[in-house]
């Protein structure tokens, strides 16, 4: 999706210079939550203030969430036909091999930058946390970020990675 | 208040999700299912399952979803505005300080060390995602559907949107 937002702000309507453009995708990806609202709602509020953020998100995220309300409303209105719910039950393995393959994806860049002793460690200590003690991930995951940010600089070791 | 769950359901996840995109699915599914329980492992299937077929941003089609089915049209207002106005209010308001600290080694480091709980908490979700199909539409008909997907969307890389559709027919016509 970014290359054709890039197409359209940069080469069409030229808002923004390609290096500006690079810049606040660097920017968006410092931070969390997804990239494809806060580009458009930050060129959105770049060209035309307030306004023009609201208008820039919704464009995006409007048309498909409808979409999504409309299509499961109709599916669970209509769930106790058996064939209907055979449908929902045939989704549940796909959706299991696509979790599947963003477990692998997750894993395995984790695995590039820390390694797979640090990754395996803190996943499996993440399972006692977050499934044996019951802590709310939110806190694992909130602490490891503080941690990250708030420890010095990186070992070398790790940097030479 | 049913309003601020919702809000915090969803401003939790997008403001702790990182290491790329797809990292909040399984926060989500922590606060949807594990925590307020608003909807049932089943459920969620499918909502991913419609939301990886459609184009834009599974956290906003999720949102907007979660929150209509909770509280109406004020419930998906909120949970798509937790989802979307945090970040994008840092970044407005935080733009010069973000701009020098875009390459910074702590900030790829916040999501290196966040990517194993995350990947911990998606093979979690796979797994009860298995249990689920095993209960629901049977052994057989979960192993050829996930055998089928998987060579569809990992060897010829189908789109999604395809492979569900596939899926929805097969399960229309053998599922029953």
């Amino acid at each position: 999706m970014i290359p054709l937002v890039r197409q359209e702000v940069v080469e069409r309507y030229r808002w923004l210079s390609d290096d500006d453009f690079a810049d606040v995708l660097a920017i968006g990806n410092t931070l969390p939550g997804p990239i494809a609202t806060k580009m458009p709602g930050y060129i959105g509020y770049r060209v035309a203030g307030v306004r023009g953020c609201v208008v820039a998100v919704a464009a995006v995220i409007l048309p498909m969430i409808l979409a999504m309300i409309l299509l499961l409303g109709l599916f669970s209105r209509y769930r106790h036909i058996s064939w209907i719910q055979g449908m929902g039950q045939a989704v549940v393995p796909v959706v299991m091999v696509m979790m599947a393959q963003l477990t692998w994806d997750f894993f395995n860049k984790s695995r590039l930058a820390l390694g797979w002793g640090v990754s395996l460690a803190m996943s499996a200590a993440a399972a006692v946390l977050i499934y044996a003690v019951g802590l709310h991930p939110g806190w694992v995951i909130g602490s490891l970020l503080a941690a990250a940010l708030l420890r010095p600089a990186a070992s070398p070791s790790r940097a030479a990675q | 208040m049913i309003y601020w769950e919702l809000f915090l359901a969803f401003f939790i996840p997008n403001i702790i999700g990182y290491g790329g995109g797809p990292a909040i699915i399984p926060l989500i599914e922590a606060e949807v299912v594990g925590h307020y329980g608003w909807m049932s492992a089943h459920q969620f299937a499918e909502t991913l399952a419609l939301g990886n077929a459609l184009p834009s941003p599974i956290a906003t089609k999720m949102a907007g979803h979660v929150g209509y089915d909770v509280a109406g049209a004020g419930g998906a207002a909120v949970a798509v505005l937790a989802t979307v106005a945090p970040s994008l209010l840092l970044m407005l308001g935080a733009l010069g300080l973000l701009y020098r600290h875009r390459h910074s080694p702590r900030v790829q480091r916040m999501s290196q060390w966040v990517r194993p709980v995350i990947a911990l908490m998606m093979a979690a979700l796979a797994l009860g995602f298995l249990l689920e199909g095993v209960r629901g539409a049977g052994a057989f008909h979960t192993g050829l559907i996930a055998a089928f997907s998987a060579i569809a969307l990992l060897r010829f890389k189908t789109h999604p949107a395809f492979v569900i559709m596939a899926a929805l027919i097969y399960g229309g016509l053998f599922i029953t």
